[in-house]
């Protein structure tokens, strides 16, 4: 994305070159151009630039990308790790 | 600004983007609906002549599709507007279903999108002058990045919802396209094996829409990329600021009235302002000079605009009346208020990674508690040994 750039070297994209069949579904769906496909073969040219959000993952027709995808919101990791530990304000929050 | 704020948002397919949302995923491709939207599971009803924009109804193969104008009203970007400011945002919803935009005939184009209206809106006036069918997914009312997020805008409910509506009766093509953000919580290979509809991630704009069909539904590389303007960082200030100003109510009353029986009401509004100003150093200072603050972490943005704020606010009031350890309580607290809105502005973005806001979390967080801790105890020393 031009101009902004998050944290680098977190991603926890994977992509397994050998299952890859070059579809090109990855380079459609990405909005970071994390990915080229070339000679029917995607690889992660951007890895830095992948924002977890799973497009890549789900679209994927071989299952030969992984991510642990999520939505990068820091009141949403704060709701979430209160529900985990059931302590109150779990159910509030911009979500209520 | 008058027009432009008022005007609904095109910067994505599918409309605002997560702000605020917490979208977190407690089911992926779930169709339970999103923490964003409403807590209850009822969606928008059924179509009927009330649906907005209704112009009349138009008969298909597979029953009757309301016909909708691509012009929006002064009551949609009422609407809107009041969206934009949280104002009944999380009933802000239409009628799942499918719909017409201005006489589409069987090989015409589908677009799908979610049933937030914003999204509704956005797509149908990026339409005007087109025929094209509008296939609109029960999101609960939460937009296509969000409700892709949680699945709602999702690979069930899509192939539902074209069962539902009779698509392949009413289209004599095999093809829809979908907003690039939405691509998240749909596994096209699977809609295509249940339904025989290939899915086409078209744009990430509305505005690209037209384009895009005129390019013979080819995406350009300007098609999807991201970007995030000043434009796009201020529309998303108001929702923040709503969801903010109760607890930056009670904490300002609070603040007031200790310097006001302290120090008299000069110190009182004196603190209260500091306070305010850090907390929109946070807000909106952060995400409007997103690029110019320096560092990638958001808390770091916010403690520098904090930071920033302060030595404006010292050179503006000067340093009567304060002591050394009151300013230095005041350069260790309020930053850590600034740096926590701005972290709080994460989940607006569409480029923060979950693992880069835990990574950010994990240190920040305990920085901030530690300097609003180490700022109390300098501000009640600094009183004590006044």
């Amino acid at each position: 994305m031009k101009g902004f750039r998050y944290l680098g070297n977190v991603t926890t994209l994977k992509l397994e070159a050998d299952t890859c069949v070059g579809c090109g579904r990855c380079v459609e769906v990405c909005p970071h151009q994390v990915f080229n496909l070339d000679e029917m073969k995607a690889s992660i040219v951007d890895f830095d630039a992948c924002m977890e959000c799973g497009a890549c993952r789900t679209n994927c027709p071989v299952a030969a990308i992984q991510v642990d995808a999520g939505v990068g919101c820091a009141s949403g990791l704060i709701h979430e790790w209160l529900r985990d530990r059931n302590l109150p304000g779990s159910g509030g929050g911009c979500c209520s | 600004m008058g027009k432009d704020m008022t005007e609904p948002e095109n910067i994505e397919t599918g409309a605002a983007k997560a702000c605020s949302c917490c979208c977190v995923p407690e089911e992926p491709l779930s169709d339970k609906p999103s923490c964003c939207g409403p807590s209850y599971t009822v969606g928008a009803g059924d179509i009927d002549e009330t649906v907005p924009g209704f112009l009349g109804w138009l008969s298909t193969s597979a029953g009757r599709v309301p016909q909708i104008a691509s012009e929006l009203t002064l009551r949609d970007r009422f609407g809107a507007w009041k969206a934009r400011w949280g104002i009944g945002r999380m009933d802000y919803m239409v009628p799942a279903g499918l719909y017409a935009i201005g006489t589409p005939a069987a090989n015409d184009p589908v677009l799908v999108t979610a049933n937030y209206k914003m999204s509704y809106d956005i797509v149908r006036r990026a339409m005007t002058g087109r025929s094209v069918w509008l296939l609109v997914l029960e999101t609960f009312g939460v937009n296509v990045w969000c409700a892709a997020g949680k699945g709602t805008f999702g690979t069930a409910e899509l192939v539902a919802r074209i069962h539902k509506t009779g698509l392949a009766e009413v289209v004599a093509h095999r093809r829809l396209i979908l907003p690039i953000l939405g691509a998240p919580g749909i596994a096209a290979h699977e809609v295509q094996k249940r339904t025989g509809f290939m899915v086409s991630y078209a744009t990430i704009r509305a505005n690209d829409l037209t384009d895009y069909l005129e390019n013979g539904m080819v995406t350009t590389p300007e098609m999807r990329e991201l970007t995030f303007s000043f434009r796009e960082r201020l529309v998303l200030v108001p929702v923040e600021l709503m969801l903010a100003w109760r607890s930056l109510a009670i904490a300002g009353v609070l603040l007031f009235a200790a310097a006001y029986l302290v120090a008299g009401p000069t110190a009182g509004i004196r603190v209260l302002a500091a306070f305010l100003g850090a907390a929109l150093s946070g807000l909106v200072a952060t995400p409007l000079l997103l690029p110019c603050l320096p560092g990638r972490s958001f808390s770091l943005k916010g403690a520098v605009a904090g930071i920033l704020w302060l030595a404006f606010f010292f050179a503006l009031s000067g340093f009567q009346g304060v002591n050394t350890w009151v300013i230095a309580a005041a350069f260790l607290a309020l930053p850590a208020v600034s740096s926590y809105y701005a972290l709080s502005f994460t989940g607006c973005t569409t480029f923060t990674s979950r693992s880069g806001v835990k990574k950010e979390m994990r240190i920040a967080l305990p920085l901030m508690g530690l300097a609003l801790l180490l700022g109390g105890v300098l501000a009640l020393l600094g009183l004590l040994l006044k």
